[in-house]
């Protein structure tokens, strides 16, 4: 081990970090770029977050308090927008770019310079998309979905600026699922099988192919919308001769995809940490490995459930209802085995663990909501209803979020050289634990009850719940304050971690020094044993 | 520590269930049953699936947390090593076969049922504006002089909404014309929209179907008790999409038949009216009433709008400039803006007068006026 840390020394002066602000703008270095983005995705979480928190100031009491309903429905798109593009999908590659490397034996990303493009497209997009606020018309008012023709022939003018910063992100996306997939697949140390890979490698290669088959999907919608817009077609307009449904479904051929890609990585770093916590191998790996490639190709074609009410055919609703059911099988097949995984372990609570089985716990009730969700007769009642808002919410936040969340507390004393706060890290968990149930458990009610979703005042029957879910949510967010002085906490400690870190942790990261050094694996690493637990 | 985590893990889901028992009945938080023979399907359908999703939890999460009580390395739990169940794998992947199975039957049956395309006896064309609905009786033999037809506008004043006043019973759920259809007959509604994608729900029918402009949906209901039932539009559809309600009033047939015939001849007197000469007075009280319940949304009580969304009205452009230019933004609209055609949502004599109010309200006193003769000829190209 000391062998590894004099080499990289020795080669400090070529290899080593430069210094300054152009360190990070010149940086072709996976784990700088992994540390850019998720910086960058945590400060989009907080965007978001505060545009929830106006969201749910107004939604407090019926009536209009704070903001117009015009502000309010731009607030709901540009959450929607922000947190999904910005916040958990770059969250989700920085992880990869932090990871991935160290997992596969590798030294960095196969595509560095690439890998720095990927990344720094991204503020200049998200600026862009922010800077709508401050312009005529003001930003997005059409929701996340931005279903045509509201976002054509009805959109403020800066839809041309939305257009133009989701081609950026769509860029960024597809450069950096190419990066992922060529590390992969030609970066593993010599002899490490795509069997032996950790499951996190596996399910990010399975969502980068996803990416790369939706992104261009998503371009070309954008696409249709600005020729709509701005050069007389009538892609989306009935009265040329178009269709707006089919803006429907373009979209969501993309967008089922995408709510896959913001899944699966969270299904690899929960199958990291629950057997290292269960100090017990993970039950069935070729069944997980499996079960995302299920889940990878169903997503392909289940899309119109999210148009149930879009006026489809019976044979098309029939269709689509039972391949949506048919989600459940591989999806229950990975809740199984992270059950069957703690089952008779020897179980430690620290953070990550705590975040990943609240993940399994969560997530879970979010797939049953979401099987309810595919019966299409019910689906009529539930379609955009606060019941659909519980149901994501609890796949996205106490899902994929909490997913992140988990890796960082777990992989952390890896990247920093030091551990993080025990009891700091569990109140965060117990007040995130506590905030999102309160804020989404009583949306799946006032849904079922008939409260639309996207409405900034309601009708009074809906008041007590309403009142419940907007204390939940500013305890929710507040708790993000912790999370953040966590982290800047465990920077500057010198509580030492140990290389292993985590008593029963498989993998070839743990086999580095921590702080991990700059490049991961000059040599490639001779005991793929470890590979994966 | 490790008790008082798992208390408060117990304590934290106690909680949360207790809440949502005590704050309000299990009706009011449940989906409604409805008053169709569809909606109660549907309503079965859903109880049905909600308590196996709730059976697969308690089974999920208990066998958990018995694990995460028992198999701890604080009480010594040394760690089995166990991997690949065969046995296990398949009972795990047949067992949701069979869930679903049971859970598809029904669902296709309801759904079969609902899509059952039988004769209706009644025809109702429901078109979603932003922000308000209008619903057309179809007759068998069209005459446009007794047809049925009217929008549909939210009832509660802004003054409720903005907390200047108490909110009343049925706050954002209550119109000022309710589509009215008798009990026990089949109604066919076809849905369509004239701007935005919306769409229509009634969750006492189980109806919920996306009013696309450019295309008619079909959905039916028979209802089965006399009540008024309210719902919303439940398609993000711009600004004030949380301030359209729908609102269906059932009555039993004879009260049906009767209101109908009311309404034709309101709608041949409207249609008469359309003949004679109006006062600037008459025109003006109408016009105020028609320009608050049509345009004051987006142009505002005092005219002066929303810029840049919405224009001023007041001493500035085409409200002040040529009449012939004013009509016509107000019949036709102004397409690829939320300035909508009214030739089919205001009678003649409706435009006239808005247009003769626009002209002489909030200081804008041309003097000028135009009658709803002139307007119908325009429509009718006489
Ligand atoms: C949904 C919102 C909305 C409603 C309701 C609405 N308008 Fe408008 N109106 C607009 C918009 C937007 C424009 C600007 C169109 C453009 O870009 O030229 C406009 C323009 C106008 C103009 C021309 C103003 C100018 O000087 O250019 C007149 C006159 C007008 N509306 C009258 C009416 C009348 C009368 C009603 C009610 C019967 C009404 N509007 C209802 C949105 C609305
Ligand atoms: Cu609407």
């Amino acid at each position: 081990m000391s062998a590894v840390i004099e080499h990289d020394h020795h080669e400090d002066h070529h290899h080593g970090p430069d210094k300054g602000l152009m360190r990070w703008v010149l940086t072709t270095n996976h784990k700088d770029i992994g540390t850019l983005y998720l910086w960058f995705s945590f400060i989009m979480f907080l965007t978001g977050g505060v545009f929830a928190l106006v969201i749910r100031a107004e939604l407090f009491q019926p009536g209009l308090q704070i903001v117009e309903p015009e502000f309010f429905i731009q607030m709901t798109t540009m959450h929607g927008l922000i947190m999904v593009f910005g916040a958990v999908m770059p969250a989700f590659v920085g992880l990869a770019n932090w990871l991935v490397p160290m997992m596969v034996g590798a030294p960095d990303m196969a595509l560095p310079r690439m890998n720095n493009f990927s990344f720094w497209i991204l503020p200049f997009a998200f600026s862009m998309l922010l800077a709508t606020f401050f312009m005529e018309g003001g930003a997005p008012n059409f929701g996340w979905t931005f279903y045509a023709p509201l976002s054509t022939e009805y959109a403020p003018p800066t839809v041309t600026f939305f257009i133009f910063g989701v081609h950026l992100m769509g860029a960024s996306s597809i450069m950096g699922s190419i990066n992922i997939i060529v590390t992969i697949l030609n970066m593993r140390a010599p002899g490490l099988k795509l069997m032996q890979m950790p499951l996190f490698v596996w399910t990010w290669l399975i969502t980068a192919y996803l990416l790369l088959a939706v992104m261009p999907v998503l371009a070309g919608v954008v696409t249709m919308m600005l020729m709509d817009i701005h050069f007389a077609t009538a892609f989306f307009d009935a009265g040329g001769g178009g269709d707006p449904v089919l803006f429907q479904h373009v979209f969501w051929f993309f967008g089922h995809p995408e709510v896959y890609i913001m899944i699966l990585p969270a299904f690899g770093i929960v199958s990291a940490i629950i057997p290292t916590f269960a100090r017990k191998r993970l039950f069935g790996y070729a069944s997980m490995v499996y079960a995302t490639s299920a889940i990878a190709f169903l997503s392909f074609i289940v899309w119109a459930h999210h148009m149930f009410t879009a006026g489809i055919p019976i044979t098309g609703e029939l269709y689509f209802m039972y391949a949506t059911m048919l989600i459940a099988i591989p999806t229950g097949v990975k809740v199984f085995n992270w059950v069957a995984t703690m089952w008779k372990g020897s179980m430690t609570f620290e953070t990550p663990m705590l975040f990943s089985v609240a993940f399994v716990i969560l997530f879970t009730i979010g797939g049953l909501s979401g099987l309810m969700l595919a019966i299409v007769p019910a689906d009529f009642q539930y379609h955009d209803t606060y019941f659909v808002v519980a149901h994501f919410h609890y796949v996205l936040v106490p899902g994929a979020v909490f997913s992140i969340m988990a890796a960082v507390y777990y992989w952390l004393p890896k990247w920093t050289g030091n551990m993080y706060n025990e009891a700091l890290g569990k109140t965060h968990f117990w007040l995130s634990f506590v905030g999102v149930n309160i804020t989404f458990f009583p949306q799946h009610f006032t849904g079922l009850a008939g409260m639309p979703r996207r409405i900034p005042d309601y009708a009074l029957q809906f008041a007590d719940y309403n009142m419940i879910s907007s204390c939940g949510a500013f305890l929710f967010g507040f708790s993000q304050i912790l999370f953040l002085f966590i982290i800047l906490q465990t920077i500057q400690d010198d509580k030492k971690a140990t290389n292993q870190v985590w008593e029963s942790a498989h993998g070839l990261e743990w086999t580095l020094p921590s702080p991990a050094p700059y490049h991961s694996f000059s040599t490639p690493p001779k005991n793929l044993q470890e590979a994966h637990g | 520590m490790m008790k008082l985590m798992q208390l408060k893990w117990l304590i934290s889901f106690a909680l949360i269930t207790i809440s949502s028992a005590a704050f309000a009945g299990w009706d009011d938080i449940n989906l409604r049953e409805g008053v169709t023979q569809i909606s109660r399907e549907v309503y079965d359908l859903h109880m049905l699936i909600f308590i196996i999703c709730c059976l697969i939890g308690v089974v999920v999460f208990g066998v958990m947390i018995i694990s995460m009580l028992m198999h701890r390395k604080s009480l010594g739990h040394e760690p089995a090593d166990f991997q690949d169940n065969h046995q296990l794998e398949i009972l795990w992947t047949v067992i949701p076969i069979f869930i679903l199975v049971a859970m598809a039957i029904p669902a296709t049956t309801t759904l079969n049922a609902m899509y059952d395309a039988g004769d209706a006896e009644i025809d109702i064309e429901v078109r979603g504006y932003q922000w308000k609905w209008q619903y057309t009786y179809i007759d068998d033999d069209p005459n446009p002089a007794t047809q049925v037809k009217f929008m549909s506008n939210l009832l509660t004043p802004p003054d409720e909404i903005y907390n200047r006043a108490a909110k009343r019973e049925h706050y954002l759920l209550d119109v000022d014309n309710p589509l009215v259809i008798p009990t026990d007959t089949r109604i066919r509604f076809l849905i369509t929209a004239e701007d935005v994608i919306h769409a229509w729900w009634v969750p006492d029918f189980a109806v919920k179907k996306d009013a696309v402009p450019g295309f008619i949906h079909e959905s039916w209901a028979i209802a089965e008790e006399p009540g008024i039932y309210r719902g919303q539009c439940a398609e993000l559809c711009g600004k004030d999409h949380g301030f359209m309600p729908v609102v269906v009033h059932a009555v039993e047939r004879p009260e049906y038949d009767a209101w109908l015939a009311d309404q034709k001849q309101a709608a041949q007197q409207a249609w008469n009216e359309t003949g004679k000469t109006w006062t600037m007075d008459e025109l003006m009280t109408t016009g105020e009433e028609v320009y608050l319940r049509a345009c004051a949304a987006c142009h505002q009580v005092n005219g002066q709008g929303l810029p840049p969304a919405f224009p001023s009205l007041v001493g500035q452009g085409i409200a002040v400039g040529d009449i012939d230019a004013h009509i016509d933004i107000i019949l036709n609209g102004k397409p690829g803006t939320a300035m909508q055609a009214f030739a089919s949502q205001l009678s003649p004599s409706e435009i006239a007068a808005v247009t003769t109010y626009e002209r002489n309200a909030w200081g804008n006193n041309l003097g000028d006026s135009v009658q709803p003769k002139d307007i119908n000829s325009m429509l009718t190209g006489q």
